[in-house]
């Protein structure tokens, strides 16, 4: 296994913030990594040392092998795919595509030819003609990704490629980008604050908070083991369970991850955990409910359970369930 | 394809131009530098530099028998400014800014806010160049055409015969003060010239500002009971203020500085922009000029300093 | 402000702008009849006939082809120095965050916010400090410098609208800092300057107040136009020549309009 991208201690610090905080990260080479956390988190200037757009302030970088700090964009065969797509309004698409090859040094008809079939390759042949103004978000977006891929970098970086799409164009795109890196098997770096998206397509994912990886792992990892009561919350919004409510349960006195849809309601059959408390929301979601239940001291559950089964009255007592193994300890100490 | 490498890190730019820009890339400040001074020098050095010189002098006085400028640090040149004459010229022209801008703004107001407002697509378009042609006209042909038209056998004076309201002419020239032998050489000539020269100043920030207020503000306050005065008094007006002010900021600053208008148009009365003109020139007293030079700079500071707590510069 | 009914203004507010309009309007066509005028010795209105031969008299004014010549000389040299020092700063201004910024705006639009003859009389008593006799280059010193900032505010609204992140695409895909600036920085700023080079040239041609104080014995057209207001010798060729220089102004200001029209507020924020 080759290391595509590699982080040793890295940081970036804007004044006193601390954008990146020390930074450990090893991205293999052909797999989709995602880089998922909340807006400041990091991830995306960890996307563009990456890119070389910032110089980390500390720690060092290597991009196969190659130390990357102190080298201009221009000179690192790794491509972005920007958020707001950064298309060149005064050039046409095929012009766009063409770019990255012209300003190597690529002749005329060699690079519009590659450029052609990039625009084929994304389903938008014969769109070349056209500027950037005439297309919708998603043929952008789609036109930004050949602009990359024809240069075929050793690494693609995506930041936010999907943010500004409407939902049913984003899950057709997480798809076909999926096939796209599969079949090219390059290495794609993807940005999200999306945990949805991260754990549909990545083959791993980096959880991001305050400048640092909070876990780091495969999206089942991250899912049903999280490290940290941020990632518990972050990723698909855990029960995160205090170490005294968990040590009552019969576990050691640590904080716990519990997924509302491994609770169900009623004893269940078997050595199944319970817990008792009242209900005190019900919200209708399409194929489930998700009931929150009061237990003592305050603590809150949120349950998924299938919207074939009828909801208790509202206030009423309620007994959920869950295996012992689906409850998840994690490391956090506090 | 030949540029297509499996190098993660490209070769390094060969020529001087790939060895320059890797230079700039790691040493962004000297670019920064590179790219700032040439405009600093300049702007630094011709034109702080002579401001600077100018202000100096100001602080020197002038030999009354040789005419030769004494170069001893004195205030008595700004003294000067305060003996009656000299303090006439500057309420003079203060007072004459200041009713420019107020008719300026008067006159600018409705155009500006219909433009915002109703004008759209095409019509908008001919309103702004309806604006920007004026504006940008030669300075001196604006003034010679009102020479032409406030000249005494001039257009001005066949209307008002034509509309048999000579009289009404004939009346205001004979008052004191704004009138005078004939158009053309009064203050009203004065103040109409000053007015119909800086007013396009006013209209685009009016119409900036107005452009920023949504129109379901006007709609709302006419649902919540607004009569359409009060809409204006409450609504439109407040909004439109920073626009107001910074347009007033053009007409203010370039009548306090004009000289041109009141000689051509006016009478033998001078404003500061003459007075200027007249002590550096004929009378060859540099320090009073310089003196004189820093009233609207003073002027001019204080009203920035006031728009500025208005909010007025995001309108500009 | 955006209404989404279109509904008509009120008819006071419409005679209201219409006479502004007309205001800001009529006394320049008026200068063209004049140009035709028969009379030669006042401003007599209205004309008592009208003749084409002012046209060929001033046409064969040599003094008036010399002052044209020398405002010509004197705004396309001083407009490639703003061109070039108003694109630099705000290239400096709008690309990169640093501090001072605000003081270099401040300084940039200082000799157009000052009234003229400030600037004028203190180049005219640098000079004489510095013992510069008058010549052509003191007129285009003292027109650059107010020119500058005409280019730079055409410049800074566009770099605003050339995202940050087109330059980075350019550098991510493999274009080093001079490709960058050759191929995507300078396409979409071009017009913006184009229409800023207009402007400028518009403003030095126009002027006079700065220009009074800077020449010596030469004569630019609003020099020369300035002498005619002041001791009026030849009003019908005054007449023409005023007709001419409103024609002239004319074209770059449509021009600047043209180029610049989609998005930006441009053209009068810089006099």
């Amino acid at each position: 296994m080759t290391t595509a991208v590699l982080f040793d201690k890295v940081s970036r610090h804007f004044g006193a913030v601390r954008a990146v905080d020390s930074v450990d990260l090893a991205i293999v080479e052909g797999e989709f990594f995602a880089m998922l956390g909340p807006s400041g988190s990091g991830k995306t200037t960890c996307l563009r040392l990456m890119a070389g757009f910032e110089q980390p302030t500390d720690g060092h970088i290597e991009i196969f092998g190659e130390t990357a700090e102190g080298v201009p964009p221009y000179r690192r065969n790794v491509n972005t795919v920007f958020q707001d797509y950064a298309l060149f309004p005064h050039l046409s698409i095929l012009e766009n595509v063409a770019y990255g090859l012209m300003v190597k040094g690529v002749a005329r008809e060699e690079r519009l030819k590659a450029a052609e079939a990039a625009l084929a390759m994304v389903k938008l042949p014969g769109y070349g003609t056209r500027r950037p103004g005439q297309l919708s978000g998603g043929q952008r977006q789609r036109v930004a990704l050949a602009r990359a891929l024809v240069n075929r970098p050793r690494v693609l970086l995506l930041d936010e490629p999907l943010g500004a799409l409407d939902l049913k164009l984003r899950e057709q795109m997480q798809e076909e980008l999926k096939t796209l890196q599969k079949s090219l098997g390059i290495t794609f770096v993807f940005v999200t604050h999306d945990q949805g998206e991260a754990l549909s397509m990545a083959d791993r994912i980096a959880v991001f908070n305050d400048g640092k990886i909070q876990q780091l792992g495969t999206p089942e990892e991250v899912y049903k083991r999280p490290q940290t009561r941020f990632v518990a919350d972050f990723v698909g919004s855990s029960n995160v369970l205090s170490p005294i409510f968990v040590k009552r349960l019969g576990y050691p006195a640590r904080y716990a991850s519990l997924r509302p849809e491994a609770l169900s309601l009623g004893q269940g059959t078997g050595a199944r955990k319970t817990v008792t408390g009242r209900l005190v929301a019900t919200n209708f979601l399409g194929a489930s409910n998700r009931l929150t239940i009061e237990a003592d001291e305050g603590t809150r559950i949120a349950a998924m359970v299938p919207a074939s089964i009828a909801v208790p009255e509202q206030g009423s007592g309620v007994t959920l369930s869950f295996a012992a193994e689906d409850l998840h300890l994690m490391d956090d100490a506090a | 394809m030949s540029a297509i490498t499996d190098n993660s890190i490209l070769e390094g730019r060969s020529g001087t131009f790939g060895r320059l820009s890797d230079f700039f890339w790691r040493n962004p400040k000297i670019l920064l530098f590179l790219m700032l001074a040439p405009p600093l020098l300049w702007l630094g050095i011709v034109y702080l530099g002579a401001l600077f010189a100018l202000l100096l002098q100001s602080f020197f006085s002038i030999d009354e028998y040789s005419g030769l400028i004494n170069y001893e640090f004195t205030l008595d040149t700004y003294r000067q400014l305060l003996i009656p004459s000299n303090f006439d010229i500057i309420l003079r022209t203060v007072v004459m800014a200041a009713l420019v801008t107020l008719a300026s703004a008067l006159i600018a107001f409705p155009i500006a806010y219909y433009a915002a407002r109703y004008a759209r697509g095409k019509w908008k378009a001919l309103f702004y160049l309806g604006v920007m042609l004026p504006l940008w006209s030669s300075y001196l042909v604006k003034i010679y055409a009102w020479k032409l038209i406030l000249a005494k056998e001039g257009i001005l004076t066949w209307i008002f015969a034509k509309l048999h309201l000579s009289w009404l002419l004939d009346g205001w020239l004979s008052l004191p003060i704004v009138g005078g032998n004939s158009l053309s050489i009064s203050y009203t000539g004065t103040f109409i010239v000053f007015v119909y020269v800086w007013m396009p100043f006013m209209i685009l920030p009016i119409q900036a500002a107005l452009e920023r207020v949504p129109g379901n503000l006007i709609e709302a306050s006419a649902d919540l009971g607004g009569h359409p005065a009060q809409t204006f008094r409450y609504v439109l007006f407040p909004l439109a203020l920073p626009g107001i002010i910074a347009g007033s900021i053009f007409t203010f600053s370039l009548t306090l500085g004009d000289y041109i208008i009141p000689q051509i148009i006016g009478s033998s009365r001078l404003f500061i922009g003459q007075a200027v003109y007249a002590q550096q020139g004929t009378a060859g007293n540099i320090p009073l000029a310089a003196a004189f030079t820093v009233v609207p700079i003073v002027i001019m500071g204080l009203y920035l300093w006031m728009a500025k707590k208005q909010g007025a510069f995001d309108a500009l | 402000m955006r209404s989404d009914r279109t509904t008509s203004a009120p008819l006071g507010l419409k005679i209201a702008a219409a006479l502004g309009l007309l205001f800001l309007h009529l006394p320049i066509l008026l200068i063209f009849l004049y140009a035709f005028t028969t009379e030669e010795k006042s401003y007599q209105f209205p004309p008592p006939g009208y003749t084409l031969q002012w046209l060929s008299v001033a046409w064969n004014r040599p003094d008036v082809w010399q002052a044209l010549g020398l405002s010509v000389r004197v705004a396309s040299i001083a407009t490639a120095i703003a061109l070039v020092l108003g694109t630099l700063c705000a290239a400096a201004v709008s690309q990169t965050r640093f501090f001072g910024r605000e003081t270099i705006s401040l300084l940039v639009i200082l000799p157009i916010a000052l009234p003229g003859i400030i600037t004028g009389i203190a180049l005219r008593s640098a000079f004489s400090v510095a013992e510069i006799p008058f010549s052509f280059w003191t007129i285009i010193l003292g027109h650059a410098t107010f020119c500058v900032v005409v280019v730079y505010n055409n410049a800074v609204a566009r770099f605003r609208r050339v995202s940050g992140s087109l330059i980075e695409a350019s550098m991510d895909l493999g274009a080093d800092g001079f490709q960058t600036f050759r191929h995507v920085i300078l396409p979409n700023i071009g017009t913006a300057l184009l229409a800023g080079g207009m402007l400028a040239f518009a403003l030095s041609f126009d002027e006079v107040i700065v220009t009074t104080f800077t020449a010596g014995q030469q004569q630019t057209l609003p020099i020369w136009m300035l002498e005619e207001l002041v001791r009026p010798r030849q009003r019908p060729v005054t007449n023409v020549v005023a007709m001419f220089v409103v024609l002239v102004t004319l074209l770059p200001i449509l021009a600047a309009y043209y180029l610049t029209r989609e998005g930006d507020q441009v053209a009068g924020g810089g006099k």
